[in-house]
């Protein structure tokens, strides 16, 4: 009470001094807003000099091979002959492998975290998975390398060309290879995509589940006919995440992909990534058009990730505006 | 007839319940492998030279990565000051000023593409821009290729956070007659900070475990990084030759490299998370 009396009874500033004050204000409020809109700016601007420079300095290897550069699958620096096939074929493979081993996986953590764990299970499960998220990529590449990578050779590699045999297990188990490499992947992808699957279920309205429930649904059933159709747009946009950071990984896969420059219908065999070639010969490279096709090679992945990742935002967002509707 | 359908849908169930139980022990059991692997295999390199010397060639025993621990700090501590006031500008831009709009949304489709862009390639890019220019690898490059990877991150974070701050707050600020700029630093900034800090803090942890960024842009060194004109030693860098190097020694000490690393980055993502969970839940 006693406030707003003071304030009622305060004189009215003189106007000249509120003028000034509203001026510096409004001067203030200008110079803030512009900074932080520079700064979002910068950002826009940051992502077309990326892709300008990139494309700039491949020039030399779009101009003498053009399109056949994705489609060409020779690799040699002496002759500088060099072709994308390989390195796309190894980068597809390692990446649809992770997606195979690492949705349904992601998928059964989820239920498990959403709809099974008792409460008090809840947390530490959580949190040990999305622990898993925070282990560097060089760690993975390196536990695969020394670890899994022999366990692989002497144990699965040759159980799977007793068992199941045929083209994709054929060769000598030598335990690295696009196989190894895909699993590894897989195990860094399945935290991003399991956490994000576990909110998606956590979001469903508790009044579906507790009418299917309700007339008698077993927990699968309430999964399998409510969760997974409710979520299902937002299941995919998390897999399309799960996609972008597999196909851009460089350590993880540069450790145990084998580092061979040919295209082999078996998944033992030893092969290359995108990133694992720019990791390997990047610094190696002399001559200028040798650069520029690992140059090209470093496009190519950004404009894959940037058209999968964009896609994957757009459809998220249009999910979000449909539900607030 | 019933029945018989009642049990196999309970036996359906039983069977999805287990497998979704196995696919969570999975995941408990490949973390707990590869940390005790790191563990085990990594405390047997730690010791105090580990702490305070620096490399030697293979063969010689003594030999330490403390170059590249500092060096790893530097390279993240320099970025963070690049993208850290960066990120929170934009991130204000975006919750404050831009919020519905049209550029907004680009801004922030932009962030996030940003966010899961192949490190490797902005390891690419730093080199064309910061290093074949000039002539020579750098700690500068190294920093700028981690604060273009902190930078989407900070920013959306920093609007995530600004968005949970109630407009009413902002609404009584104004109403006073404060300055629109007086009140999101004073009084915005001020009720978000704890989210902030622990977005902060994530994305420091994330670019100090980085490998690929830093391969054509820092390089490695195995003298002390004494200035950011220079290559400088980075403790994954290290790690990765060592680790595809032939010499025992230096893969042992590749794996006290790797305990170092993930100690410290788990450490931080598991005190960021905690210290978030208890400050929301105060609110």
């Amino acid at each position: 009470m006693a406030r707003v009396d003071s304030i009622t009874i305060s004189p009215a500033p003189d106007s000249s001094g509120r003028g000034r004050s509203r001026r510096s204000a409004s001067v203030g409020d200008a110079i803030f807003r512009g900074l932080t809109a520079g700064a979002a700016l910068g950002l826009f601007v940051l992502i077309v000099v990326m892709v300008w420079v990139l494309w700039r300095e491949s020039q030399p290897a779009v101009q003498k091979f053009g399109w056949r550069f994705l489609f060409r699958n020779t690799w040699d620096p002496v002759t500088e002959e060099f072709g994308a096939l390989h390195a796309v074929y190894g980068t597809l493979v390692t990446t649809a492998i992770a997606l195979l081993a690492a949705v349904p996986c992601s998928l059964g953590i989820a239920v498990f975290l959403a709809e099974i764990a008792p409460a008090w299970l809840r947390g530490p499960v959580g949190t040990a998975v999305e622990l898993l998220a925070a282990v560097p990529s060089i760690v993975y590449g390196m536990w695969g390398l020394f670890v899994l990578a022999p366990l692989m050779g002497d144990t699965v590699q040759p159980w799977l060309q007793e068992h199941i045999g045929g083209p994709l297990f054929s060769g000598p188990p030598m335990g690295i290879g696009l196989l190894t490499a895909g699993l590894v992947l897989a195990l860094m992808i399945l935290p991003f995509i399991s956490s994000v699957m576990r909110d998606v279920f956590q979001l469903t309205p508790a009044a579906l589940k507790e009418s299917a429930y309700g007339v008698g649904a077993t927990t699968w059933e309430v999964v399998r006919h409510v969760l997974i159709p409710y979520g299902r747009k937002a299941i995919v946009g998390a897999v399309t995440l799960g996609l972008g950071r597999a196909l851009g990984e460089t350590m993880a896969v540069t450790f145990v992909i084998g580092n061979a420059h040919r295209l082999s219908p078996s998944l033992f065999a030893a092969g290359n990534s995108i990133a694992s070639t720019l990791a390997n010969e990047f610094t190696e490279a002399d001559g200028d058009v040798y650069m520029a096709a690992l140059i090209e090679l470093g496009l190519v992945l950004f404009l894959i990730t940037f058209v999968i990742l964009t896609a994957a935002q757009l459809w998220i967002r249009r999910l979000g505006q449909q539900e607030g509707r | 007839m019933r029945l018989r359908r009642r049990t196999w849908r309970k036996a359906v169930n039983a069977a999805a319940m287990f497998l979704s139980a196995c696919t969570a022990l999975f995941g408990l059991v490949m973390l707990g492998w590869i940390l005790s692997d790191t563990a085990v295999k990594g405390i047997r390199a730690i010791n105090w030279d580990f702490f305070v010397r620096l490399p030697t060639p293979p063969g010689e025993t003594h030999g330490g990565l403390a170059n590249a621990m500092l060096g790893t700090l530097i390279l993240t501590a320099t970025a963070a000051a690049m993208s850290v006031p960066a990120g929170i500008l934009a991130g204000t831009w975006l919750a404050e000023f831009g919020r519905r709009g049209r550029l907004a949304a680009v801004v922030r489709t932009v962030a996030d593409v940003l966010t899961g862009a192949p490190s490797i390639v902005v390891g690419v890019f730093v080199y064309l821009v910061l290093v074949r220019p000039f002539g020579h690898f750098s700690g500068w490059a190294g920093a700028v290729a981690l604060a273009i990877l902190m930078l989407p991150v900070v920013t959306r974070t920093t609007e995530e956070m600004l968005l949970l701050v109630p407009d009413a707050m902002r609404e009584s600020a104004l109403a006073l007659g404060a300055p629109l700029w007086r009140v999101l630093i004073g009084i915005v900034y001020r009720a978000a900070r704890a989210g902030m800090l622990t977005g902060i803090l994530l994305a420091i942890s994330r670019a100090a475990g980085e490998t690929a960024p830093l391969l054509f842009t820092s390089l490695n060194s195995p003298y002390w990084g004494k200035s950011l004109n220079q290559p400088m030693p980075s403790l994954t860098v290290t790690l990765f030759n060592y680790a595809m190097s032939p010499y025992d020694e230096w893969q042992t000490q590749a794996w006290g490299a790797a305990l170092v690393v993930t100690g410290a980055v788990l450490a931080t993502t598991v005190t960021a998370r905690i210290w978030l969970r208890r400050t929301t839940q105060r609110t």
